[in-house]
C-alpha cells in the first residue's frame, strides 16, 4: 500500500501539520510526498529529509503558486491512480483541495481525522467536536484530511527521498480562479498550530489594544497568541488568530485562556492542550471545567502580576 | 402603548403563548368557527420548547377537545399503572402513605397518563395548524396595546437590538398584532398577564396569587429498572414542617424518569435554594434508587400558581380573557392544571365564539361558562388543602386534608391568602443558613452543569430583559437584610453576587436565564421585572420533557 | 442572475445532542431542528444580493425526509424565492449530496452556487468543493467576503496565514464562513408569505442517481473535555504550579 501526503508549507517551511499527517499515512504502508507550487527547489529539499518519505514529487510551475484548487487537483488526479490513500492536512488548503479531488473520483472524503482505527476505519469528530464518530469506508480508495493536532509529527530530518520532478504540468487550459492577493497576518511568532504555548484572549479583553497585555506575556514564553470567535467578531483582531471549531485546532503544550468564557465552538479547537490555565472572573465560565489551573478575577489585574512573575522566574 | 409607523397584522383572535390552554383555545375556535382567523404568538423558539411540567394527565378536557384523541396520536402512550406517597421521615428513613381513594380523591391517577407535557403541546400544535390556525414560534409578545380602555392586541418585540437597545445589523423591528378579541394563555405570572391584571385591577375581588417553583430532571436510565406507568411522590424531608412542597417522580416513555421538586414560593428562610433541595432529595434512599445506572438527558424549571380558587383573578376585560396557569386554574392537591387549563382555554374559546358574532367587547360569558364548568367545582371542593399547609404546618395540614377531602371541600370555611410570596421571606440574620451537599456529578449536580441541558440559547447581544425597577434597593434590601435570595432561588444561576466582601453588587446573567418567572414573583420588594427577550430565545427543552 | 442555496436541515446549533445508550448514533429524537447556520448566512448573501439588484432570483434547494419543507420555508421567508425539495429517507453523504445537486444545477442552470461551508452536525466540509469538481466550475471556500459582477465573483477567502482574494469566473461554487454577514430574522408577515410560496418536491428515486453509503458508522462516543481542575488564588501559585508540577514552562 501506499500513500501520497500533499504537503503544506509557508515561506520555504514546511508546516508540522504536514509532518503529522506523514505520521498518520505511514500506519497504512509506504509514504510519497507531493510538493505543489513554485520555486520550490529549497522546500524540496527540506521534503527529502523528512522521515519516513521514500520519495517527494514536486510540481514546480507558475500555475501551481497558490495552491489553487482547480490546478492542484487536475495534478492530484493525474498521479492519484497508484495511490491507495491520499492525504492532506486538514487545514485550509486541504480541506479546499481534498473533496473536489474525492468528487472527481467517485470517492467520499473522510474529514478531520483524528485517530486512525486500521486500514479502513477511521476516527473523527461530529456536532462541534462534541461527539466522536468512528466510520468504517467502503471506498476503494481512501481520501483523508487530518488533524495535525491529533498524530505526533514526524522529524523533519534523517529522510532519505528521492527527489522526482512531475514534468507535466496537469493543469486544464483555462484557470477558473485568478489569484488576486493575500493578506498575510505578519508574526514573529510561532504558528499558532505549531506553538509550545498560546495564550488566548476572549471578549473579556474588550478591545483589540488590551491584546497588548497578551503579546507581552507571549514575548516571554515565546508563546503564539490566539482568540476566541467572539474577539474576532468584536474585531479585536484578525480572523487568523481564530481557535475553535471554525477557526484553528490547536494542543500546544501550555494553553492560557484569556477572559474567555469557553463557548463550545472554542472548546473544541483547544481542548487536547496538555496543560490548560483559564483566567476569568466569571467563576461559573465553562472554560474552568476544562482548565487544569483556574484563577478568578479581573484580568487586568491578573496579566500584569502574571507578566512581571514570569519575567522574574 | 401603540405607534402608528410599526406594520400591523389583523386577526379575528390572537392566542399568545403556546402552551395546553392557548392550543386548546385555538383549536376549540376552529372546530367552532372555521373561517375565523387565529394567530397563536409563542416566545419559545417552536412549540413545546420552554414546556415543564411533571406531567400526569387527566384526560377529561382532552376527551372534550377530541373524542377522538386515540386515533389522532396524541402522544398518550404511559398509562399510569401503579402510584406511591411517601412521607420522607429524615434523610434515610420513609413511611408509604396508603392511597384509600374514598378519602383521598385527589391522589387516586387511575386512568391518567404519565406524559411529556412538551411533546403533548407540539401534538396539539399540529392538529391545530391541521385545523388552519396560524402559529408563529420564535415572536414574544412585549407589550399590551390598549387603546379606550380595550385590549387591541399586543406588540412583538424588536429583534436585532444590541446590548445598549440600538438596532444592530440585523434589526428587525416589531409590529402590532391587532385582533378582536385577544386570549392571554402565558402560562403563570405572563409578563403581559401581569400588566393586565394590573391595568384593569382584576384582582379586586380576589386573594393574591401565591406561586411554587418546580423544577425538573429528565433521565433515562437502564432498561431493566423502567417500570413504565410507576409513579411515586414524597413530601417531608429535606423541607422543615413550615416549608410546602414535595417531589415527584414517573416512570414514563422509552426509558425515561421524569423526577422534580415543588417548592411553595411562601417559604420564609431566605438561605433556601430550591435547586438545592431538588439535589439534596434525590440522596434519599426512596428515591436514589431510581436513578441507578441511569444518566441526566435534560433540566428545566418553572413557576406556577399554587392560590387556586381564592385567586383566581377576573378572568374577561374589555378585548380579551385570561387562560390557563396565567389564571391560575392549576389544582395544587391534584398536583395537576394541564385538565383545568385545556377546559379554561376550550370555554373561552367558546365564549369568543359567541361573542364573534355579537360584536360584544368583553366577553363576559367566559366567566359566567367557568362557573358553571368542572374547573369550578372541582378547584372549590379542594380550596383549603393548599393555605391549610401554610396555616397549620405540614403534619397538622396531612390531616386537616384528610378529613377536608373526605368531605370533599363542604365545609362551611375558607382559608384565604393574606399576602403575596415576596412578603413571607425572613431576614437573613434571623434565619438558618442551609449548607447542601456538594455535587457528586452522578446523582446530584451544580446549577451550571444543570442549565447547560437546558439548551438555552439567548443571542449574546441583546438588552437584558432581567432588570431592577431600582438599583438602590438592591444594596439596601435584598443584600442588608435577606443577603440576596435571588442568587438562592433562581434554578439557573441567573443572579450572581460579585464583590461581596467589599462592595457587593449584583450581576445579571441574563443569559442563562430559563423564563421561571420566580425572581418576578419571590423578589422582597418587587424590584425585579421580567419581560419577554427577543423571541426565539430562552430555553429549547428537547421532546420527552 | 440566478443564485441557487442548498440548506441542510440539521440538529438546533443551541441544542447538544447526546450519543445513543448504546453507542449506535447520536440521538436526534425530538431535538429542534433549524437550518444549518453555515446555510443560513448563504441564504442571508444570497438575499442581500438580490437587494443590491445584483441577483435576479433565489432558489432555496433541500434534500432529505419531508420535514426538510420547514427548512425550506425558513429560506424563503428570509427571501429565496421559491424552493426544491428532493425526498428521501435515507442517509445521504456529502458525495451523494453533491450528485444530487448537480442535476439540480443542470435544470436550472443558475450562475452560482452559494452555500455553507460545513454542516454544523456533521462537520465534513465537503460538498460544495465536490460539487464544484462535479461540475468542472470555479471554487471560492470559507468565503468571509464577497463582492458579485455579472462575470465574476471575487472573494475574500479565510486561509491558514490570513485572508486570500481570488476572481473567480461564473458559474461557480462558493461556500460561505459565518463571519460573511450576521443572517436577517424573517419578520412574521415574511414567514406568512413563505408559507404560499411554491415548493417543487421531487423523490430521489425518480433521480437515476447512484446514492450507495460509503461510510458505515460504527460508533459514537461523548469526546470528554472536563478535567479537574483546581481554582488558585495567585499568580504566584499558578507560575509554581506551571513550572513545577506541570512542567511546561
Amino acid at each position: 500500500m501506499t500513500a501520497l501526503v500533499l504537503l503544506s508549507y509557508e515561506e520555504n517551511q514546511i508546516r508540522s501539520t504536514s509532518r503529522s499527517t506523514i505520521a498518520a499515512a505511514k500506519k497504512f504502508g509506504e509514504v510519497h510526498a507531493l510538493l505543489v507550487g513554485h520555486n520550490l527547489s529549497e522546500l524540496s529539499q527540506k521534503a527529502a529529509k523528512l522521515e519516513g518519505v521514500t520519495k517527494v514529487l514536486v510540481a514546480d510551475h507558475e500555475a501551481y503558486a497558490h495552491m489553487l484548487a482547480q490546478p492542484v487537483t487536475d495534478l492530484i488526479l493525474s498521479i492519484a491512480e497508484t495511490y491507495d490513500y491520499i492525504l492532506v492536512s486538514a487545514n485550509a488548503e486541504g480541506k479546499d483541495i481534498l473533496p473536489r479531488v474525492a468528487g472527481l473520483l467517485d470517492v467520499q472524503p473522510i474529514t478531520d481525522v483524528v485517530e486512525v482505527v486500521n486500514e479502513n476505519t477511521f476516527v473523527r469528530p461530529i456536532y462541534a467536536g462534541s461527539i466522536l464518530a468512528t466510520v468504517k469506508s467502503s471506498d476503494n480508495k481512501k481520501l483523508l484530511s487530518i488533524r495535525g493536532t491529533a498524530f505526533e509529527p514526524v522529524s523533519d530530518e534523517g529522510g532519505q527521498a528521492s527527489i522526482e520532478a512531475l514534468s507535466k504540468v496537469a493543469h486544464s487550459e483555462k484557470a477558473l480562479a485568478q489569484f488576486v492577493s493575500v493578506e498575510v497576518t505578519k508574526s514573529d511568532r510561532p504558528e499558532l498550530e505549531s506553538a509550545r504555548v498560546i495564550i488566548s484572549g476572549g471578549r473579556g479583553m474588550q478591545s483589540g489594544a488590551n491584546f497588548a497585555m497578551l503579546e507581552k506575556i507571549a514575548d516571554i514564553l515565546d508563546a503564539a497568541i490566539g482568540a476566541s470567535r467572539a474577539a474576532v467578531d468584536a474585531g479585536y483582531v484578525g480572523n487568523d488568530y481564530q481557535v475553535g471549531q471554525t477557526g484553528k485546532i490547536v494542543a500546544p503544550q501550555l494553553y492560557i485562556a484569556v477572559g474567555i468564557s469557553g463557548a463550545i465552538q472554542h472548546l473544541a479547537g483547544m481542548k487536547d492542550s496538555k496543560i490548560i490555565v483559564a483566567i476569568n472572573k466569571d467563576p461559573d465560565a465553562p472554560i474552568f471545567k476544562v482548565a487544569d489551573y483556574g484563577i478568578i478575577g479581573d484580568l487586568f489585574e491578573i496579566l500584569p502580576q502574571l507578566e512581571n512573575r514570569l519575567a522574574n522566574r | 402603548m401603540s405607534e402608528s409607523a410599526r406594520e400591523k397584522m389583523e386577526f379575528d383572535v390572537l392566542i399568545v403563548g403556546g402552551g395546553p390552554s392557548g392550543l386548546s383555545a385555538a383549536i376549540r375556535l376552529k372546530q367552532l368557527a372555521p373561517s375565523a382567523q387565529i394567530c397563536l404568538i409563542e416566545k419559545a423558539s417552536e412549540i413545546g420548547a420552554h414546556i415543564v411540567s411533571g406531567a400526569v394527565l387527566e384526560p377529561t378536557a382532552l376527551k372534550e377537545l377530541f373524542s377522538d384523541w386515540n386515533s389522532r396520536g396524541a402522544p398518550l402512550e404511559t398509562p399510569v399503572k401503579k402510584e406511591r406517597i411517601m412521607y420522607l421521615l429524615n434523610d434515610r428513613k420513609s413511611i408509604q402513605i396508603p392511597i384509600i381513594d374514598w378519602m383521598m380523591p385527589n391522589m387516586v391517577n387511575e386512568g391518567n397518563y404519565i406524559i411529556s407535557l412538551g411533546d403533548f403541546c407540539r401534538w396539539l400544535a399540529s392538529e391545530a395548524e391541521a385545523l388552519g390556525v396560524e402559529i408563529y414560534p420564535g415572536f414574544a409578545g412585549s407589550d399590551l396595546i390598549i387603546e379606550d380602555n380595550q385590549v387591541m392586541g399586543v406588540l412583538i418585540g424588536d429583534m436585532g437590538l444590541d446590548k445598549d437597545g440600538k438596532p444592530g445589523s440585523n434589526f428587525t423591528p416589531g409590529m402590532e398584532l391587532r385582533a378582536k378579541y385577544t386570549i392571554f394563555s402565558e402560562g403563570c405570572r405572563g409578563s403581559l398577564s401581569k400588566k393586565l391584571i394590573s391595568h384593569y385591577n382584576l384582582r379586586k375581588k380576589s386573594d393574591p396569587q401565591t406561586y411554587g417553583i418546580g423544577i425538573k430532571e429528565l433521565w433515562e436510565i437502564p432498561s431493566d429498572l423502567h417500570f413504565p406507568g410507576y409513579m411515586q411522590h414524597s413530601f417531608g424531608w429535606p423541607l422543615d414542617d413550615n416549608t410546602y412542597g414535595g417531589s415527584w417522580l414517573y416512570h414514563f416513555g422509552k426509558n425515561l424518569v421524569s423526577f422534580g421538586f415543588v417548592l411553595g414560593l411562601d417559604y420564609a428562610n431566605p438561605w433556601l435554594s430550591p435547586f438545592g433541595e431538588t439535589q439534596r432529595v434525590k440522596m434519599h434512599p426512596a428515591l436514589k434508587k431510581h436513578f441507578k445506572g441511569g444518566r441526566r438527558i435534560a433540566y428545566g424549571a418553572r413557576a406556577l400558581s399554587e392560590g387556586g380558587f381564592q385567586s383566581i383573578p377576573k378572568l374577561s376585560f374589555p378585548g380579551g380573557v385570561l387562560v390557563g396557569d396565567a389564571a391560575g386554574f392549576l389544582n395544587m392537591p391534584k398536583i395537576k392544571g394541564t385538565h383545568t387549563a385545556m377546559k379554561s382555554g376550550m370555554v373561552a374559546a367558546e365564549a369568543i365564539a359567541e361573542a364573534l358574532n355579537s360584536a360584544q367587547i368583553e366577553p363576559v360569558n367566559y366567566q359566567k361558562r367557568m362557573q358553571q364548568s368542572w374547573v369550578w367545582e372541582e378547584l372549590y371542593s379542594v380550596r383549603n388543602i393548599r393555605p391549610s399547609f401554610a396555616k397549620f404546618g405540614a403534619k397538622l395540614a396531612t390531616v386537616y386534608t384528610g378529613i377536608d377531602s373526605m368531605l370533599r371541600g363542604k365545609v362551611p370555611w375558607t382559608f384565604h391568602h393574606r399576602q403575596g410570596d415576596n412578603t413571607k421571606l425572613d431576614p437573613a440574620d434571623m434565619s438558618q443558613p442551609v449548607c447542601y451537599p456538594k455535587p457528586d456529578n452522578k446523582l446530584t449536580f451544580d446549577r451550571e452543569s444543570s442549565v447547560y441541558l437546558a439548551n438555552i440559547d439567548h443571542r449574546d447581544d441583546q438588552p437584558i430583559h432581567l432588570k431592577l425597577k431600582n438599583e438602590a434597593i438592591w444594596k439596601t434590601v435584598n443584600w442588608d437584610v435577606f443577603k440576596s435570595p435571588e442568587s438562592r432561588y433562581c434554578p439557573a444561576a441567573v443572579y450572581e453576587v460579585v464583590n461581596a466582601d467589599v462592595e457587593p453588587t449584583l450581576q445579571i446573567n441574563s443569559q442563562n436565564c430559563v423564563h421561571c418567572k420566580t425572581c418576578d414573583i419571590k423578589d422582597p420588594t418587587q424590584n425585579i421585572n421580567w419581560e419577554t427577550p427577543e423571541g426565539g430565545s430562552g430555553p429549547n427543552y428537547p421532546g420527552g420533557m | 442572475m440566478k443564485v441557487l442555496v442548498p440548506v441542510k436541515r440539521v440538529v438546533d446549533s443551541n441544542i447538544k445532542p447526546l450519543v445513543k445508550s448504546d453507542n449506535s448514533g447520536v440521538e436526534t429524537d425530538g431535538l429542534k431542528m433549524s437550518m444549518n447556520p453555515f446555510d443560513e448566512t448563504a441564504v442571508e448573501e444570497a438575499v442581500r444580493l438580490k437587494e443590491q439588484n445584483i441577483v435576479s432570483e433565489i432558489v432555496a434547494v433541500s434534500i432529505g425526509e419531508a420535514k426538510c419543507q420547514d427548512t425550506l420555508r425558513t429560506a424563503m421567508a428570509m427571501g429565496a424565492y421559491r424552493s426544491i425539495l428532493i425526498t428521501s429517507d435515507e442517509l445521504l453523504e456529502p458525495l451523494s449530496i453533491a450528485k444530487i445537486l448537480q442535476k439540480i444545477v443542470e435544470k436550472e442552470q443558475p450562475n452560482l452556487v452559494l452555500m455553507g461551508k460545513q454542516a454544523s452536525d456533521d462537520d465534513t466540509n465537503a460538498t460544495g468543493q465536490i460539487l464544484a469538481g462535479l461540475l468542472g466550475w470555479s471554487q471560492g471556500t470559507f468565503v468571509s467576503k464577497l463582492e458579485l459582477t455579472s462575470d465574476k465573483a471575487r472573494v475574500h477567502r479565510e486561509i491558514d496565514e490570513g485572508v486570500q482574494i481570488l476572481d473567480l469566473t461564473l458559474p461557480a461554487v462558493i461556500t460561505t464562513d459565518l463571519r460573511l454577514n450576521e443572517p436577517r430574522f424573517a419578520s412574521l408577515p415574511n414567514i406568512m408569505k413563505a408559507r404560499k410560496k411554491p415548493i417543487e418536491t421531487i423523490a430521489l428515486s425518480d433521480m437515476d442517481i447512484k446514492t450507495t453509503t460509503r461510510l458505515e458508522m460504527l460508533s459514537v462516543k461523548e469526546a470528554s473535555t472536563s478535567r479537574e481542575g483546581i481554582i488558585l488564588n495567585s499568580v504566584e501559585e499558578l507560575v509554581e504550579k506551571l513550572q513545577n508540577e506541570a512542567k511546561v514552562i
